[in-house]
């Protein structure tokens, strides 16, 4: 008899170790995945960033007379440098974005500009890196929903209380701050 | 947005589900092959034995056999980044989006709308498209398309499909010995077996390859299903695709002149067009259903 209660006794812990480990593990198999859909993010973000200098060139000679809609992506790509932690560089990030369209919504007046291979090229690189930062965002905010409901949810919170695994920030922006771009012509 | 989002995870973890249910159903019918071979040559645990060792070589041939030969076998060469940006890209956002290695892209030179993608782990995926899909989609089509073919690499979805034919495979050869055995009377040999038994066995060694072919099908329309629910997942956009498929069923291009029976469950829609149960895909209508209802 009392060596049933001791082998269900160790039955329970065994089950309890075993939870224990499979739980830490998954919260470090999460937390790996969004460091890792971060540096995606990033990757799209510098790739845009370096093909800035590459469209100025390309629309400096003709768009002469835009020079606010030129100055907005040259600002926000300052304020996009400047950028700290998934919410700043989500703002920044906008604004770049709302920037580039607005060149683009521009171009659409230069028919000899919109006709250049050169231009082309980089009007389909720079849409396709934009589509790139909004799967990225997609991939890293699912994986930080997941995490974060891991850390909240009862019992795994148990574990991300222990070890102190905290929730993660979304990299969104406010829908108000989103149309706040002010485009100059 | 949150009511569809829950109903996207619903198609995919009920099709999951069913796929799980499929395969058990296969090897099942495997093993209970097994056991009759084994009462009509005398021992049971010999007969189950020959079924496990022949399907896990099976298993494994998939596993050596590569993906080179298929992609040579259909025609299709590397996409260029020049010609094909948007192809490229698309692919390329849509495996972030997934989380999953960039596959190799391919164009095969067809003009029917068709795409395929093979691999048997993510790392080593390759996704290609027609030249006909390329010209007669628009943008959020074929990112419809490729979100299916995607999620076809993300789910396993080849290694799944090949483990499901070679079992189909290990199955016809089983049937195959234990009909042998009949015809040249192994049981026959000193050993008294019930002509009930023999009827059953007959009729199992007859009927389990068409079980197993149906039930292969069956698979492989699950998989078409959880594919265009997780592509849609992915896009965010289920009408890409339903569009994408309804242009299919209206287009009448001769089908594809390099498909051939093997490979057709690794496309995107049926190169043969054929009905019903005897297709590796789902009915179109049925599939653009499902995508207008998420």
């Amino acid at each position: 008899m009392v060596s049933a209660v001791l082998w269900i006794v160790i039955v329970i812990l065994v089950v309890l170790v075993l939870w224990f480990i499979l739980a830490y593990n998954s919260f470090v198999r999460l937390k790996n995945r969004i460091n890792n859909a971060w540096s995606q993010i990033d990757v799209q973000l510098k790739r845009r960033f370096d093909l800035i200098p590459n469209l100025m060139e390309s629309v400096k000679g003709y768009m002469k007379h835009e020079r606010g809609v030129l100055k907005e992506v040259t600002s926000a790509r300052t304020e996009f440098l400047k950028a700290k932690g998934p919410k700043e560089m989500a703002q920044a990030e906008g604004h770049l974005a709302g920037a580039l369209k607005s060149i683009f919504a521009v171009a659409e007046n230069y028919p000899t500009l919109r006709a250049s291979e050169n231009f082309m090229q980089l009007q389909e690189e720079l849409s396709g890196t934009e589509s790139k930062i909004a799967y990225a965002r997609q991939h890293y905010n699912d994986s930080v929903l997941e995490y974060n409901n891991k850390v909240q949810m009862f019992p795994s919170r148990i574990i991300a209380g222990i070890f102190g695994f905290g929730q993660r920030e979304f990299f969104d922006v406010p829908e108000a701050e989103r149309k706040n771009i002010k485009v100059s012509f | 947005m949150i009511m569809e989002k829950k109903s996207f995870y619903d198609h995919i973890s009920a099709n999951k589900r069913n796929s799980v249910f499929l395969i058990l159903i296969t090897l099942g019918i495997l093993i209970f092959l097994g056991y009759f071979l084994g009462l009509i040559l005398g021992n049971v645990y010999f007969g189950v034995t020959i079924a496990v060792i022949v399907s896990l070589f099976m298993v494994m041939i998939t596993f050596v056999a590569g993906d080179e030969l298929i992609l040579k076998a259909s025609g299709a060469v590397p996409a260029d980044k020049r010609h094909h940006a948007f192809l490229i890209n698309t692919v390329e956002g849509l495996s972030i989006a997934a989380g999953i290695p960039k596959p190799k892209i391919y164009i095969i030179e067809d003009e029917t709308i068709n795409a395929f993608a093979i691999g048997r782990k993510p790392e080593k995926a390759s996704v290609a498209a027609t030249t006909g899909a390329l010209k007669k989609l628009n943008r959020t089509e074929l990112e419809g398309v490729l979100g299916h073919e995607i999620s076809h690499v993300k789910n396993y979805d080849v290694r799944f499909m090949m483990i499901t034919v070679v079992m189909i495979g290990a199955i016809i050869l089983l049937s195959d010995f234990l009909l042998r055995s009949f015809i040249f009377g192994v049981g026959g040999r000193g050993r008294k077996v019930h002509p009930a038994l023999i009827v059953v066995a007959l009729a199992l060694a007859i009927l389990a390859p068409i079980a197993g072919y149906l039930i292969k099908l069956a698979v492989s329309r699950k998989r078409e299903f959880l594919a265009d629910a997780n592509g849609a997942l992915l896009t965010r956009h289920p009408s890409g695709l339903a569009g994408a498929l309804r242009k299919i069923k209206n287009d009448n291009t001769k089908p594809t002149r390099t498909a051939n029976k093997a490979v057709s469950h690794l496309y995107f829609s049926n190169p043969f067009k054929n009905t019903a149960i005897l297709s590796t895909h789902p009915p179109l209508d049925e599939r653009i259903k499902r995508l207008e209802n998420m």
